[in-house]
């Protein structure tokens, strides 16, 4: 009985295919922008992910803005590091440089400089492929060296880079180290983490001419005193500096959370949206199955006569609804999908400095047919029960 | 002979506006095991409702309806749709098939919701397609067929899950003149099988096919007998010492 009653389901909904797609548009398309949606914020949470997952342990990321006279010295910050080694394992100086990158006179724009000293590539995770890493020897002599990042070695030097030099603004530098790639697809590109150019910061520092460095990363022994590690250093840092002026310590993991939870908020928000074109596709489905039921009010007749129960006219026209709206969900999966590729396909071009893959998850497809089946099933449930209750005299006497 | 129907003062009472509206009104009598019957009357006279009652589609508002001695009106919904489906076989007067089945899907439709397996179920409704005729055309939509040809599927529907009535309202109200002698011709053989067929119409001619016909008019019985004596086809009207104001046909 239920099998055919599934089957006629079926033959009724296939026989008007325009109406029938035009009833499950709504569906459709809100299938669609949650699963696009969605696929956006996964998206975004895995690139994210992928740029702070090369890091080990928890840094925090201090910044300096010194307008006043008085300014925080690089030994000031390894001074208040070392009062407490049980928060603190150690910090580099990220001293940042205004010249783009030049090597046989070509540039590179997006290649990421900084001034470093030998602990950077601890800190961050970073291997030595080839050659040697910044040492402290460097530091001290200021010695115009650097070590390139994977990207920089491959594109540039055509894997050829170690004992090459390249210039950053007037000064030349020798390269006396690669560095290994990162595993992330994140990390290979062009002003990804593996375009970089990592000198001794006391180099920049000479060559700009200041004595101070605005920017450190600090690495925490382990994550549990994270939030005390960044009060300790805000508080030490603030004694410092004038109060006009701006130190934030930032700790990235802390960063990444906040990201993610805006992130979730965002695409939360956005589902809903897209939750609200599932409802007036259900609206859609009841309105139509109104009419159907008005339509084949004679057809309810003659077959409350030749013996069908209230109970399968419910089902009947149930099941129509349901079969309507999982058909929707389904081709809201597929369109879902499809729309996602495309975005790939076209999102190079529009944001060009970031790789953002929008990924389908599909727990959410599974969700989004389930509620759209259901929304068909309750939406759906009205116009049945109308059609079971109808009296069989005056529906076989209905033209 | 055992009865198979039995109305006992069988009221059927309609309120509109402020009139009360009597379809039937006291309405006795018994149909037999076998019998072939005409119920006989205009417009108005409480025909459709007796037919309505008959087919368990209504329930009386007052009196008796025992169908195989079983009554009618105490059953729940759900009762009447089982007696209906095992018991009652519909010809209707537009035949009534559902457009977008087949012959053979048409005929298998009261099957369906009597439970029967589909392999059953294909072969009762084939056999009762190659009973009309129509053996084969069972692909066939019921648009593709001419009117008789719908009313034999509609007949081979009815006859389906083998049921103790065949309750044929208007058969052939649609049909030519020929056609309509071939449609009663099957009800006659129907009836010759020992089936219990009861026909309702307007026509006196139809009527007369029958072998006995019960009068109606004014949702109470006026002639109950043998189809062939004459007064049963005498128009009621006539019969009548004074003509009841506003009824159709009547002079001032």
């Amino acid at each position: 009985m239920i099998k055919e009653t599934f089957k006629q389901a079926v033959q009724n909904v296939l026989s008007n295919k325009v109406r029938t797609f035009l009833t499950m548009l709504g569906i459709i398309i809100g299938v669609m922008a949650v699963i696009v949606i969605v696929g956006l914020g996964n998206g975004m949470t895995n690139m994210m992910q992928d740029f702070y997952s090369d890091m080990g342990s928890d840094i925090l990321s201090v910044n300096v803005m010194t307008a006043s006279t008085r300014s925080v010295e690089v030994d000031d910050v390894y001074r208040i590091i070392n009062e407490k080694p049980e928060y603190y394992k150690g910090l580099s100086p990220i001293a940042s440089v205004g010249d783009t990158l030049r090597v046989a006179g070509e540039k590179y724009r997006r290649t990421y400089i900084s001034g470093v000293n030998e602990d950077y590539m601890t800190i961050n995770n970073y291997k030595v492929a080839k050659g040697r890493g910044i040492q402290y020897a460097d530091l001290i002599d200021n010695k115009n060296v650097c070590v390139i990042g994977d990207y920089v070695d491959r594109k540039i030097f055509g894997g050829n880079g170690l004992g090459s030099t390249l210039k950053v603004g007037a000064s030349e530098y020798r390269i006396v180290g690669v560095l290994e790639g990162r595993s992330k697809p994140a990390s290979q590109y062009e002003g990804g983490n593996d375009d970089i150019v990592l000198v001794p910061y006391t180099t920049l520092m000479s060559v700009n001419n200041t004595s101070s460095v605005s920017q450190y990363y600090v690495v925490l022994q382990d994550a549990d005193h994270s939030d005390e590690a960044q009060e300790f250093l805000q508080s030490r840092l603030k004694k410092l500096v004038s109060k006009d002026d701006y130190v934030y310590v930032m700790s990235l993991s802390a960063a990444m959370k906040q990201m993610s939870s805006m992130i979730n908020v965002m695409v939360g928000v956005l589902t809903a949206i897209a939750g609200i074109s599932l409802l007036v596709g259900g609206i859609g489905i009841m309105n139509i199955m109104l009419v159907s039921v008005t339509e084949r009010t004679r057809e309810i007749g003659i077959r409350k006569a030749l013996g069908a129960q209230e109970s399968t006219i419910l089902t009947q026209f149930v099941v129509e609804a349901g079969v309507t709206s999982a058909l929707g969900g389904c081709l809201g999966i597929v369109l879902g999908y499809v729309v996602s590729a495309i975005i790939n396909q076209i999102l190079p071009y529009i944001l060009t400095d970031i790789t953002l893959n929008v990924t389908p998850s599909a727990d959410a497809a599974a969700i989004a047919v389930g509620i759209s089946c259901g929304i068909g099933v309750l939406f759906g449930f009205l116009p049945a029960r109308r059609a079971a209750s109808l009296n069989p005299i005056e529906a076989l006497r209905y033209d | 002979m055992s009865t198979l129907i039995e109305f006992d003062g069988v009221c059927k009472y309609y309120q509109m506006g402020d009139t009360l509206v009597k379809a039937a009104d006291h309405v006795s009598f018994k149909i037999n095991k076998g019998e072939f019957v005409a119920i006989v009357g205009q417009s108005g006279s409480g025909k459709s409702t007796c037919m309505n009652i008959i087919g368990c589609l209504d329930v009386p508002t007052e009196g008796t309806y025992l169908l195989d001695g079983k009554d009618v009106g105490k059953m729940s919904r759900r009762e009447l749709a089982n007696i209906r489906n095992e018991k009652l076989g519909f010809i209707f007067q537009q035949y009534n098939l559902l457009p977008k089945l087949t012959l053979l899907e048409n005929v298998e439709v009261p099957l369906v919701y009597a439970g029967i397996p589909a392999a059953q179920r294909h072969a009762t409704a084939k056999a009762a397609l190659e009973r009309v005729g129509l053996g084969n055309k069972l692909k066939n939509l019921p648009n593709q067929l001419s009117g008789g040809q719908q009313q034999r599927v509609s007949i081979a529907r009815a006859l389906a899950r083998g049921p103790a009535v065949i309750l044929a309202d208007e058969p052939t109200g649609a049909l030519d003149s020929h056609t309509s002698r071939e449609v009663l011709g099957m009800l006659q053989d129907l009836h010759k099988q020992g089936n219990t067929v009861v026909l309702i119409t307007h026509d006196n001619s139809i009527a007369v096919q029958a072998e006995r016909i019960i009068r109606l008019e004014d949702g109470r019985v006026v002639y109950d007998g043998d189809a062939h004596a004459p007064e049963a086809v005498v128009q009621p009207n006539f019969m009548m010492a004074e003509p009841k104001a506003g009824e159709e046909g009547t002079q001032a």
